[in-house]
């Protein structure tokens, strides 16, 4: 069924890029403008729990983008996106936070100074949280990729793990277990899916140029692209940096939607949800990577009905706690074992392909 | 004497670390795969010696036993299931399907056992507290060395000394190559997932009556620590992960001992010495240099 899905959506040979460069980006802007039209609507006529929904859709389809550009582009299993999102959250709450919101959650140890008098708008703390994170993410390039394959998963794992054990323990910079409080709920639909056109428009962009082309030689032999004269470590870094900067943003501005943040909530979990994303939009395909983060969100929601008692055919079922996750860890592993390239798998959505498609329906008509 | 009290603390950590690395370093020297469920078969390992002491009853040591055997199924189960049919696939899609059935059984358990902490009780023989000139040892520390290194000795002589064995150490060579000598590998890989789980359990149930409680979340740590003593020791050595979980233990119980402010950065250690050893020693303590 799926096969034959896939042949009827199959749009035969498109015209060169080049061609239609004009025409497409008139399609982008008007998909964008009915895109921040659908939002308005969606924002003024749902309840808050929904809005709340919206955005988290927004900032899970940030992070697997860009995670998508490390993991399924340059092909290097990181799985430190905790991480990533963990510094990010951190810095932007530390710059935001008023003074006063400061002294009254840090009651164990008192902030260290010059974060203890600082509060920043919004947009100039993402903007640092995101350039803090890349740093982060260069620093953390060094070790990470002297290795290769499952000893770099094993690594960046230990270096979310390392993060989680340092936000713990820093009281004078984190206030440890106990976390940050109060941040204002600042994050809007708007926040949240503008940051996704940035991430989507500049990650798209990376691969499209001659530096994505090399990061993909290095996803399919590392040894081949390095005799092609392609620098290997530096190319892996670069998508490291942006994948990390993303991150570090996307994680901001979850900050200041849930705005309550503490170390336990950057466990491996998170890493784990967006690692799902990935695979069921196909490692490799940016579109995949938006299509399945949406539907593992509001998938996620859908599937609270497995966790509610239910009474069928006369049987009360109690309902079941926690069943959610045992349902998305079968569907990874399902994934894996049966449709191994995902959905989309290394396919993208262009305008090209959808103009072919429509066209090729009027011819059949 | 203070630090012959420490030493003692950290040979018994330190043994069960290598408990449960040698299941690790002997499934990744065959398959080339970091089996992340290892420490959630630990966690399962632990509930079923749970239910069979607290729930029905049963002598410690048949309980230990009858949870080896059970997770020892569990293993090949999940080999059969989940790793079998990706033994050609790239090998991240076979760690990503690990990492799916880590969290599948971390969940399922949640759902079952449920998220709170069931008390372990500690057998009698393990709980004697013995006084030594100043030294306060318990019995359990004395007995999970001796145990480890006895469990230790019958592995080798497995490996060295049978077919089976045999069969192992080829397959750590060259997979393909040995099936082609008419060798049925699958069944190899499923004795290997047996032994490595069973000595998870056993190490899980020893971590339990050292740390009285269990949940359903309580393999991640030791797993991934384990993990780490595996590398240490040179990944695919046996001898090199006893070594690797002996050198773990010692320097997180000496880290505490010795420089007390840092007692909450414990748990991240493992991976400091990790990333230390991946830049100046790749190959571990005993393994030897690849590529």
């Amino acid at each position: 069924m799926i096969r034959a899905l896939l042949r009827r959506l199959n749009a035969g040979p498109l015209p060169p890029p080049q061609a239609t460069r004009r025409r497409d980006f008139w399609l982008s802007l008007v998909a964008v403008a009915v895109m921040a039209v659908g939002l308005r609507l969606l924002e003024t006529g749902l309840s808050a729990y929904w809005v709340q929904m919206i955005c988290l859709a927004g900032l899970n389809v940030v992070l697997a983008v860009s995670y998508n550009l490390i993991n399924g582009v340059t092909g290097q299993f990181s799985l430190s996106p905790n991480a990533f999102m963990a510094c990010g959250a951190y810095v932007t709450a530390l710059l935001t936070l008023s003074p006063a919101e400061k002294s009254l959650s840090f009651i164990l140890e008192p902030l260290v100074w010059p974060l203890s008098v600082i509060s920043l708008p919004l947009p100039m703390a993402l903007m640092i949280a995101g350039l803090v994170t890349a740093l982060l993410g260069f620093v953390m390039g060094f070790p990470v990729f002297r290795v290769r394959d499952d000893y770099l998963a094993i690594v960046t794992l230990g270096f979310g793990e390392v993060i989680r054990v340092v936000a713990n323990n820093a009281q004078s910079v984190t206030n440890g277990p106990l976390g940050l409080k109060g941040i204002t709920h600042l994050t809007t639909v708007w926040w949240a899916w503008g940051l996704c056109l940035a991430a989507a428009f500049v990650v798209t962009r990376l691969i499209r140029s001659s530096y994505g082309l090399a990061l993909k030689a290095i996803r399919e032999d590392e040894v081949a692209a390095e005799t092609m004269g392609i620098d290997i470590f530096w190319h892996k870094m670069l998508a490291f940096m942006v994948s990390a900067f993303f991150q570090g943003v996307a994680g901001g501005l979850l900050a200041h939607l849930i705005t309550t943040i503490s170390p336990n909530l950057f466990t491996f979990f998170l890493t784990f949800n967006l690692l799902i994303m990935i695979v069921v939009g196909g490692l490799g395909s940016t579109t995949g990577a938006v299509l399945a983060a949406v539907l593992v969100t509001f998938g996620g929601e859908w599937l609270r009905v497995v966790e509610e008692p239910l009474s069928l055919f006369g049987y009360e079922i109690p309902g079941i706690a926690g069943m959610r996750m045992v349902v998305f860890s079968l569907i990874l592993v399902g994934f894996m074992i049966f449709m191994r390239r995902g959905l989309l798998g290394r396919n993208e959505f262009t305008w090209r392909w959808l103009t072919a498609l429509a066209g090729r329906r009027s011819e059949n008509k | 004497m203070d630090a012959l009290q420490q030493l003692i603390n950290g040979l018994t950590l330190g043994s069960l670390y290598a408990l449960i690395a040698i299941g690790y370093t002997m499934v990744y020297g065959i398959l080339r795969l970091i089996n992340f469920a290892h420490g959630d078969v630990l966690m399962v390992g632990c509930y079923l010696a749970w239910f069979a002491s607290a729930q029905f009853g049963l002598p410690w040591w048949v309980s230990l036993a009858g949870s080896m055997a059970l997770t020892a199924a569990l293993g090949m189960l999940i080999d059969l299931g989940a790793y079998r049919p990706l033994r050609s696939a790239p090998r991240i899609s076979a760690l990503i399907t690990a990492i799916g059935v880590s969290f599948f059984l971390e969940n399922l358990g949640l759902v079952i056992f449920g998220g709170r902490p069931k008390a372990f009780a500690r057998p009698e023989i393990f709980n004697e507290l013995y006084h030594w000139g100043g030294l306060r040892v318990l019995s359990l520390s004395v007995w999970v060395p001796l145990i480890t290194a006895l469990i230790l000795a019958v592995l080798l002589y497995v490996l060295y000394r049978t077919r089976l064995g045999m069969a192992m150490r080829a397959l750590s060579r060259d997979l393909v190559t040995v099936r082609l000598m008419g060798i049925d590998t699958d069944r190899v890989v499923a004795a290997t997932f047996a032994i490595g789980s069973a000595l998870a359990a056993a190490g899980g149930i020893f971590w339990a009556m050292k740390y009285p409680q269990i949940n359903p979340l309580m393999g991640i740590m030791p797993g991934l620590k384990a993990f780490v003593a595996a590398v240490l020791g040179g990944i695919g050595n046996v001898v090199g992960a006893m070594l690797g979980g002996l050198l773990l233990g010692l320097a997180e119980i000496l880290l505490v001992a010795w420089m007390p402010e840092l007692a909450g950065y414990r748990d991240a250690l493992a991976f400091v010495l990790l990333i230390a050893f991946l830049i100046f020693r790749p190959q571990g303590l005993l393994g030897e240099k690849t590529t």
